[in-house]
């Protein structure tokens, strides 16, 4: 993405959130982020997803300004802040490992922001009961961090970047260390917290699904530059890439025409029924059942050799598994107005996209 | 690990015999110190505080007291500025011969104390510097210096570097983050080097007998006492002051350094 194409050149410095121009970072030989422009609009709901080592880290860092990029440009709010240093940004960030003071109580610690700007102690109070109030943690104000479980720190340490009011909050991976019932819980949280207090959040994850329930638009990592940009749908149903397919949910990559596609797993059917015109259509056998709760996914191997990824939701009742057992002769059919090419092209449309709807 | 009746009935008794021979003879000074006899031999017939006085009044032991007190307490504080500060270096900043810093700094600590204090008393001798309480304390400074470095680059191994991130993100400069995050992590490993450099430096006799001029501290006077043999019994009496006046800041130091949990979310989970 060497191109800006991806920001709104009309937008004015004071709908502007975060604008990167051609930001690099290395570390000795290594290039953690190569070349990446970004914008993040204000009061958006931005996630970068990407595995580990993607960039999407060290990038966040150079946003907060623990890192100082090797090139490129970062602004806030249309102000060049790429050498201030992290305590002179309007940015604050929740630590993967939420980083709270141990030698503070949990009014302290989420009062630090405010102190070291020495705010007026009457303020910090009544500032202090509020962000605690927000996050749910009223009642555990004097206890040290070392007495709460990850859930609480983690609502501290959110309650000590927001008191803060800055223009962006900057969430490193929050929830990883969390199990999956309170990460759900606190994805909601978190949700609700950004609509009430309408700060831009940019969130860090690995997890694919976490960034399609709760982004506005996220963009897709690679080795260190931003494979796809876009709102949770798009990336979805129209990935850019293999890479992107198979990065954000489970996909097929079949041949096309004009090509590959990917064709995702909800979109297929199982029908041993009449063939309707318009329908492709490929013999297989069943090689693996899963039933998922909502869902039950097949693998399928097609007589060509591909093996097919396919999900049906379990609507009527549990009878519909036993349908289908493994080792059985299916026939797979789709729609290929489902599959989305993989075009050397797709990633320019995709991105012209992007800038489509960013301007609305 | 589960150990038989027996095997740990044998551990204890072993255990018990170590912490005797270890501690046995302090045991005996002790006892000695309140022995009217001029003569120490068992069993003590009479008992009493005498020796303390007359050791109270000795002015011999008196200077050689404060001496020790003055010299201990300065080398402490150019251990601890020091130590503290080297220990931020090394820990902070990645450079070359980094490691052999490391190692040099231990060195004094580990190299035998004759070698060091025949190193430091040639190297007076060359620069023409006289013999005095100043060449005692920078002899001390040395191996203080190490037990201050040590626990302070201990714990701020321990210590997740998110913190020192978090403070500046949440707009603290640097001042206001070493004042309010650093400062308070390490005060405990700080505390705790320099009473442990404190009691090195109290009862130190190699490295002082080659940087001491004509002066004594209290341990030499000790070694010199009893090297003379004339005055045992008030030598025990201020062997047990001596004693006193060391374990009580070692005793503290371990406390603080053991009792407190360990600094850095990773571990306070």
């Amino acid at each position: 993405m060497t191109e800006p194409s991806t920001t709104r050149e009309n937008a004015t410095s004071s709908e502007q959130g975060i604008l990167l121009r051609g930001i690099t970072k290395r570390f000795g030989s290594h290039e953690a982020v190569s070349d990446v422009d970004l914008e993040v609009y204000r009061g958006e709901f931005f996630t970068m997803l990407g595995p580990s080592g993607s960039g999407k880290t060290t990038l966040l860092r150079l946003i907060a300004g623990f890192e100082v990029p090797d090139a490129g440009t970062i602004s806030l709010r249309g102000v060049d802040v790429t050498g201030t240093p992290p305590y002179q940004r309007g940015v604050n960030t929740v630590f993967q490992d939420y980083a709270l003071f141990p030698h503070f109580d949990v009014a302290r610690n989420v009062a630090y922001g405010l102190r070291v700007r020495r705010v007026k102690r009457t303020e910090i109070v009544a500032r202090v009961k509020t962000a605690l109030e927000m996050v749910q943690m009223t009642e555990f104000a004097t206890r040290r961090p070392a007495q709460l479980s990850g859930g609480q720190r983690q609502r501290v340490a959110l309650a000590r970047a927001i008191i803060n009011e800055p223009q962006v909050l900057l969430l490193d991976e929050p929830l990883g260390a969390l199990d999956l019932k309170l990460r759900q819980e606190m994805q909601v949280e978190l949700k609700r917290i950004q609509r009430q207090i309408g700060i831009t959040f940019i969130y860090v994850t690995h997890d694919q699904e976490e960034a399609l329930t709760m982004s506005d638009r996220l963009a897709v990592f690679r080795s260190g530059r931003i494979e796809q940009i876009g709102p949770p749908s798009e990336v979805y149903e129209r990935p850019a890439s293999e890479y992107v397919a198979s990065f954000v949910g489970t996909s097929n990559v079949i041949e096309v025409p004009d090509g590959r596609a990917v064709l995702r797993p909800e979109k297929i059917e199982i029908s041993n029924g009449p063939r309707t015109e318009g329908r492709t259509y490929a013999a297989g056998s069943v090689i693996d059942v899963a039933y998922l709760g909502m869902v039950t996914r097949f693998s399928v191997r097609l007589d060509d050799g591909n093996t097919m990824t396919v999900a049906r939701q379990n609507s009527s009742g549990g009878s519909q598994i036993n349908v289908v057992a493994p080792e059985s002769r299916v026939t797979l059919s789709w729609d290929l107005n489902d599959a989305f090419p993989l075009t050397s092209h797709s990633v320019v449309e995709t991105q012209l996209g992007v800038q489509a709807k960013g301007a609305i | 690990m589960r150990l038989s009746r027996f095997t740990r009935g044998g551990f204890a008794i072993f255990a018990a015999l170590v912490v005797t021979f270890l501690l046995g003879p302090l045991l005996v000074i002790v006892l000695f110190a309140f022995d009217k006899s001029n003569v120490q031999s068992l069993p003590i017939r009479h008992w009493t505080t005498h020796w303390f006085v007359v050791a109270f009044n000795d002015q011999a032991v008196r200077s050689s007291l404060w001496l020790s007190v003055k010299a201990g307490c300065a080398a402490t504080l150019i251990a601890l500025v020091l130590g503290t500060l080297v220990a931020f270096g090394i820990h902070r900043f990645r450079f070359f011969g980094r490691d052999t810093v490391s190692l040099m700094l231990v060195l004094p600590i580990a190299l035998p104390g004759i070698v060091t204090g025949l190193a430091l008393q040639s190297a007076f001798n060359i620069a023409h510097i006289d013999l005095s309480i100043y060449t005692i304390i920078v002899g001390h400074a040395t191996f203080c210096m190490v037990v201050v470095f040590n626990n302070v680059v201990a714990r701020l191994r321990r210590t997740s570097s998110s913190l020192i991130e978090a403070s500046s993100d949440l707009g603290a400069r640097p001042l206001q983050t070493f004042r309010l995050v650093t400062l308070p992590m390490l005060s405990t490993a700080i505390i705790a080097g320099a009473l442990l450099a404190f009691a090195l430096s109290f009862d130190e006799v190699i490295v002082t007998t080659f940087t001491a001029g004509a002066q004594n501290t209290l341990p030499l006077w000790i070694f010199g006492a009893i090297q003379r043999g004339q005055q045992l019994p008030e030598v025990n009496a201020v062997v047990v002051f001596v004693l006193i006046l060391t374990i009580v800041p070692i005793a503290y130091a371990a406390r603080i350094s053991s009792g407190e949990r360990s600094f850095g979310s990773a571990e306070s989970k």
